[in-house]
């Protein structure tokens, strides 16, 4: 495999509010290589969104990243002074979010924001720049693009607005791409064809992209690699098939058994994941999925398990891992399919209240 | 004309329908004269004790269908009936007295509960209006409900913000079971959830289907949960129903060329279905409502339709091609099957 474009040790972020220290990234550390697709997934307040912030050098306030190393081919982004990053953003690194039309400016035609995105890193003559944006927005497959150049942000369905905020992001051929949620304010036929629209420019422009999703699905369909994350951690690290198909993490094997799939049986009960995930401002000790894992062992609840590898480009934290879970602990038999089991009426716990 | 046109019904149904709608219109009127026709001329049935599914993309007229069911809109045209009350022609209170047979769990569980109400209040709301409980009976029940969806009955005197979505949803439910109703109308009651607690609450809302004999109408854009949840599936496309079959007929034979091409677009969280997957393209954008294409309105996107032909001049009628299964297609033998799973065995 080729060198990382990208490596992230150790990243911490941190929001210091009014209640006290949230720690919304708490030790991330993972590689991205040249071309390849990295998915993301957790929950809200996981810490996705934050990890990609945080490379990006766009942490909102009163957020900071406080320690760690974010490299890029070899530089690290947290030493270098504000201006060269800014000089590297929208040009190397580019990053597309959920909602494009509060990401587009209004006032501003389509054409024109996206000549802007090129104008910020190279001197062209502004038709050149024109010329390249058009272009940019039919890579995209956007019909029409001459027209839709003359169009402002609101004239556009959401599908084509996220069409347009992707021709801004390759605007400069960065090195990577994020994608934060990308799709998730769409249709899913708009969904699926952006999906394949990225999967098209991965492989033909060679941009490594990272996806970050709460979505198992869209994963599943874009990304070789996937990185699992639970409570500002990573809990687990592996090939798309291995997570899928091997996950070891209680935690992952719990969230692909708690999503009613299209083409499982009808009816099926669905494996529920009980209780909440933890405050950020005080985490559990131990483990920190423990308080909702139905594998947990006595060390889960003092000891933090370390994120170790295992295998090919595998990577689990945690004390009892679902091969043990399955040969000694009867994972198989646990989809509880009494009436009642799994709605959380018997036996939740309440963390959040009382 | 419509009236005469029979509905979608279950084929092994003996008891008569839950609730009857009839070419149910509903225009909202907009500038110039023009009218959004968010529900233009619906025909179905919601049988005792099952779970229909209402699904379509943004502004089929989902959810202003839902409205109109539960008379939280007026109809602009058609009936609906409830057992054998004609909702339609019910005004003020005789209108309100039914309403107690048909609540409504919405989407957003954070706007739909008062955040300056405590939560026993807000639970006891319906028990107050319809004064079915007060003092020490309203008391229990509120708790009694708390404890149905899986809270501490303690909590009656906590406000919303103490609660996360998910408990806030279970206190929305909690409300729509106060008067025992015997339909909800379930508006995307999950899609604003976290992945991990969706599951909590879908395993919830079917086992107080069980337990209280309701009937839902579960209206989502994810067809994968109304797959879990519904015994029936109606699809919407543009003010219009399109198909309407049992839950795994749909799935495995789609008999209207836009259910296929949602079916195709559902993401399948299993890298090696992902795979497989054969994308149906639709062309173009979703019509507008103001003026919906001539002839079959998916006429504009349908990958199998022949223009100009009969799809963009003879609007196609529901029709039962198979029995319990009603489409709206010209060719929906043509559709076949395009579901990228659809030969795989459905896995653990």
């Amino acid at each position: 495999m080729s060198a990382p474009i990208l490596e992230v040790r150790d990243l911490h972020t941190q929001f210091f509010t009014d209640d006290g220290v949230v720690q919304a990234v708490n030790g991330v550390s993972f590689d991205l290589h040249e071309g390849e697709s990295l998915g993301i997934v957790g929950e809200s307040g996981c810490g996705k969104s934050m990890t990609a912030l945080s490379i990006m050098g766009l942490v909102p306030e009163p957020g900071r990243v406080t320690a760690g190393q974010i490299r890029f081919r070899g530089e690290d982004l947290l030493r270098m002074r504000a201006e060269d990053v800014r000089e590297m953003r929208g040009r190397d690194l580019a990053m597309i979010f959920q909602d494009p039309l509060s990401s587009l400016n209004p006032v501003l035609k389509n054409g024109f924001q996206i000549e802007e995105a090129i104008l910020a890193h190279r001197d062209l003559p502004r038709r050149q720049a024109m010329e390249r944006a058009i272009g940019l927005l039919r890579k995209v497959r956007v019909q029409a693009p001459e027209a839709r150049a003359r169009d402002y942000p609101f004239q556009l369905s959401g599908g084509m607005r996220q069409r347009t905020m992707i021709a801004m992001g390759l605007a400069n051929d960065p090195a990577m791409l994020i994608a934060d949620e990308p799709t998730t304010a769409l249709d899913v036929t708009v969904q699926a064809q952006i999906l394949e629209l990225l999967r098209d420019l991965n492989r033909e422009l060679n941009t490594a992209i990272i996806m970050i999703t709460h979505n198992l699905g869209v994963v599943a369909g874009l990304c070789s690699r996937v990185i699992v994350m639970y409570a500002g951690q990573i809990v687990e690290e592996g090939s798309v098939d291995e997570i899928f198909e091997r996950p070891q993490h209680p935690y992952t094997w719990s969230l692909l058994r708690s999503v009613p799939r299209i083409d499982a049986l009808r009816h099926e009960r669905l494996r529920s994941i009980e209780g909440l995930p933890p405050d950020l401002m005080s985490p559990p000790r131990g483990c920190r999925f423990h308080p909702r894992c139905p594998f947990r062992v006595d060390r889960c609840f003092s000891e933090e398990p370390p994120l170790e590898a295992f295998g090919e480009g595998r990577r689990a934290a945690c004390w009892v891992t679902m091969e043990t879970a399955y040969a000694e602990m009867g994972a198989a038999d646990l989809v509880d399919v009494r009436p009642g089991a799994g709605s959380g009426v018997h036996g939740v716990t309440e963390k959040r209240v009382g | 004309m419509a009236e005469l046109a029979p509905t979608p019904t279950l084929q092994s149904a003996t008891s008569a329908p839950l609730v009857r709608a009839e070419d149910v219109v509903k225009h909202f009127p907009a500038r110039l004269g023009a009218s959004v026709k968010a529900v233009d001329g619906v025909s179905f049935e919601i049988r005792r004790g099952e779970c229909l599914g209402l699904v379509g993309e943004s502004g089929c007229g989902k959810s202003t269908l839902g409205r109109l069911v539960t008379q939280l809109l007026p109809l602009t045209s058609g009936r609906i009936w409830f057992k054998d009350v004609d909702l339609s022609r019910l005004r003020g209170e005789k209108l309100r007295r039914q309403r107690r047979e048909f609540q409504m769990i919405f989407q957003d569980p954070y706007a739909s509960l008062d955040p300056r109400m405590t939560v026993g209040d807000i639970i006891a709301e319906p028990l107050d209006n319809f004064r079915v409980a007060r003092g020490r009976v309203r008391n229990d029940r509120v708790q009694e409900l708390l404890h149905t969806v899986g809270l501490n009955p303690n909590f009656n005197n906590r406000y919303p913000h103490e609660f996360s979505g998910g408990q806030r949803q279970r206190i929305g439910i909690a409300r729509a079971l106060s008067v025992q109703p015997s339909l909800i109308v379930c508006d995307e009651p999950i899609s604003a959830l976290d992945v991990s607690i969706q599951g909590q609450i879908i395993n919830l809302l079917q086992d107080l289907q069980r337990q209280f004999e309701l009937t839902y109408l579960f209206i989502a854009h994810d067809l994968a949960v109304v797959r879990h949840i519904s015994d029936r599936v109606m699809v919407m496309y543009l003010g219009k129903i399109v198909e309407v079959a049992d839950g795994a007929q749909i799935y495995t034979d789609p008999r209207h060329p836009y259910t296929a091409a949602l079916l195709s677009a559902i993401p399948v969280p299993d890298p090696k279905v992902e795979r497989r997957r054969r994308l149906v393209h639709l062309e173009g954008e979703v019509p507008s409502p103001m003026s919906p294409p001539i002839g079959c309105r998916f006429h504009t996107r349908c990958p199998i339709a022949r223009v100009p032909g009969v799809c963009s001049e003879v609007e196609p009628p529901l029709e039962e091609k198979t029995p319990g299964h009603w489409s709206a297609c010209h060719f929906s033998d043509e559709v076949g099957s395009v579901a990228p799973w659809a030969r795989s065995a459905p896995s653990a």
